[in-house]
């Protein structure tokens, strides 16, 4: 038999006072379309307030919160009349958690202090990871039982081998792209050739280690982090600790020198993968291969590759070690692992954007 | 017996809460200590400052004769500490688990390495189970597994977080046996934190009990006498499974 699950409420004013006479059971769902209404007339009625519930047959908690919200609303004690003795019942159990006052809300704003304080210590932070790092590789040689090398060729086949077909992929794509949005304006003034110059020195001197450092970042930077950050979530870096393991000659120096070998590995791969795919698009649009390889040839100089993969050298460092930081500064609960591969992402960019900008400025100073 | 754990007035604050104040016990050697009280009293925080994770707000901490902050990376070794989930590494299996404090701190060929690993695994009873992964086992064999690794480097103390949380009773009076006959069989000190009443009657043999609301040690002695004849209210509560008086 399906039960009826309607309520009702009847709201009558007289100058004695105000009654709300409900009739039907106050459950979850029945009440949820007479809330509003019965907190609207709590409130807007400086007379005395009586809750009739003779017709109401049972009540939940929430129907009880509605009620004794209602009483609170009204700023004054209600008269609860005609209550079965199981409404009664339910009403004098939640009428203790009712009383107890709402929290306040949030402060509404940041507050800025706070956030810059955090930032100096995040940065504060980032400085003694760095200083502690090098400490801990100047000590490797003592502790070289701690650093495993299984892990180390790991973090290498996950950072690098397993990331080639991307790299080789996205490689092909911007060379084709770069190479197919320069050549319909160069066109215009006969300078079709000149695409290969334009794109060979884009891609070996910035886009060549910057989107590869893009991809470590996403592919690496948060695995580092995700690793790690389980690994704290579970106890397991405390456990080490009280073996007497140095967490970053395990967890973190494996990772940096893989990350640090493969960067220029695949910085390469990434490069040629564009100058192949430039070379698609100039060959289909009739310029001979070897014109294009000669005008590479002439247009590179060994500083631009070498600048490159000294910049992916740093670029892969920075990546790797923010992502283990984020790792190691992984809090409590089910999201610290997401949020700390999320900050090693976005950490990993930024940096990486940053360092080159500053290698930028230092090229230029020393005329590389 | 000596003192083997000395804590001495250790107090631990955080960001101005006060958790616990001027905590003083000793461990004699060859006991099972037990570290008793209701949860948010700081009997988890009290044993990382034992262990080494934790530098004590206030006073001093002292395992086997050596101050533990700045903690000194012998006196790791010279102990071990089972944590409340195992803390196993998820990417190696249980025996490979177990042989890593020896790999990182004993100069063993890799066969004896592996060989003490099985043997510490058998006295738990976990011989067969050597090749399986931590992801792979009952919450019971975890912990079992963890204390073989923390007796991989046979110290003569052992920290147990919770070791009997999770376990049905069958399991856990199983682990209350291990840890008596590993105290009787090699002479291992062991100090637990636990609120398991059953397994604190069963193995312990002396304890204190932090409690929440006074931020401090509120009894130390036999839990059997304290159970018997401390008249504190939040004791009396604690062992006889009551609400505590308003």
């Amino acid at each position: 038999m399906t039960q009826n699950r309607l309520a009702s409420v009847k709201i009558s004013s007289t100058p004695k006072g105000l009654t709300l006479c409900f009739a039907g059971p106050l459950d979850a769902t029945s009440v949820a379309p007479l809330w509003l209404r019965v907190q609207h007339a709590a409130m807007n009625t400086s007379t005395a307030l009586t809750i009739d519930l003779a017709q109401v047959p049972s009540c939940d908690t929430a129907g009880a919160a509605m009620l004794l919200q209602a009483e609170r609303n009204h700023g004054g004690t209600a008269v609860f009349s005609g209550a079965t003795s199981g409404v009664e019942l339910v009403l004098n159990r939640i009428r203790p958690a009712a009383a107890v006052a709402p929290p306040r809300p949030l402060a509404q704003g940041p507050d800025w202090l706070a956030v810059m304080a955090d930032a100096f210590r995040g940065l504060g932070d980032a400085v003694a990871t760095l200083g502690q790092i090098a400490v801990t590789i100047a000590r490797l040689p003592s502790r070289l039982r701690m650093f495993r090398w299984a892990d180390f060729l790991g973090a290498a086949d996950a950072a690098g081998v397993q990331a080639i077909p991307l790299v080789v992929l996205l490689g092909t794509l911007i060379g084709l792209i770069l190479a197919f949005q320069s050549l319909v304006p160069m066109r215009r003034f006969g300078a079709d050739i000149y695409v290969a110059n334009l794109v060979a020195v884009g891609l070996i001197r910035e886009l060549g280690p910057l989107l590869t450092a893009v991809i470590l970042s996403g592919r690496s930077a948060s695995a580092f982090a995700a690793e790690i950050g389980t690994m704290k979530v579970n106890q397991e870096l405390d456990a080490l600790t009280t073996m007497g393991v140095d967490n970053t000659t395990m967890l973190v120096l494996p990772r940096l020198f893989a990350a640090v070998l493969v960067m220029p590995v695949l910085t390469v791969l990434m490069e040629l993968s564009g100058l192949l795919g430039m070379l698609l698009v100039l060959v289909g649009n009739g310029i001979p291969p070897v014109t294009v390889l000669h005008a590479v040839a002439h247009a590179v100089v060994p500083g631009d590759l070498f600048g490159g993969l000294f910049k992916s050298l740093l670029f892969g460092a920075a990546v790797a070690v923010i992502g283990c930081r984020s790792g190691l500064a992984t809090g409590q609960g089910p999201r610290a692992v997401g949020q700390s591969a999320t900050a090693a992402v976005v950490g990993g960019i930024v940096a990486t954007v940053a360092l080159d900008g500053l290698m930028a400025v230092l090229f230029n100073r020393l005329g590389i | 017996m000596g003192s083997v754990v000395s804590v001495e007035h250790v107090g631990q604050s955080f960001g101005g809460r006060t958790i616990y104040a001027d905590v003083s016990f000793e461990v004699q050697s060859g006991e099972v200590f037990a570290i008793l009280g209701g949860s948010g009293c700081g009997k988890s925080t009290l044993q990382r400052q034992m262990v080494g994770l934790l530098p004590p707000s206030t006073g001093k901490v002292q395992v086997l004769g050596q101050e533990m902050y700045p903690t000194d990376a012998d006196v790791l070794t010279r102990i071990g500490v089972m944590f409340q989930g195992g803390a196993l590494f998820g990417s190696m299996n249980l025996l490979q688990n177990v042989m890593l404090p020896l790999e990182m701190h004993a100069d063993l060929p890799a066969d004896a390495r592996a060989e003490i690993a099985r043997v510490k695994l058998g006295l738990v009873g976990l011989a067969d189970a050597v090749a399986l992964m931590p992801s792979e086992i009952s919450g019971g064999m975890s912990k079992r597994a963890a204390i073989a690794r923390a007796m991989a480097l046979d110290p003569p103390l052992l920290f147990l977080d919770e070791p009997s949380a999770g376990l049905d009773p069958i399991t856990a009076a199983g682990l209350d046996r291990l840890i008596l006959d590993l105290r009787d069989e090699m002479a291992i000190t062991f100090v637990l934190v636990t609120h398991d009443l059953a397994s604190i009657l069963a193995i312990a043999d002396r304890c204190v009990m932090l409690d929440a609301a006074r931020a401090s040690v509120i009894a130390a002695g036999d839990p059997r006498v304290l159970r018997d004849e401390n008249t504190d209210k939040v004791v009396h509560a604690f062992f006889h499974r009551e609400m505590v008086a308003a």
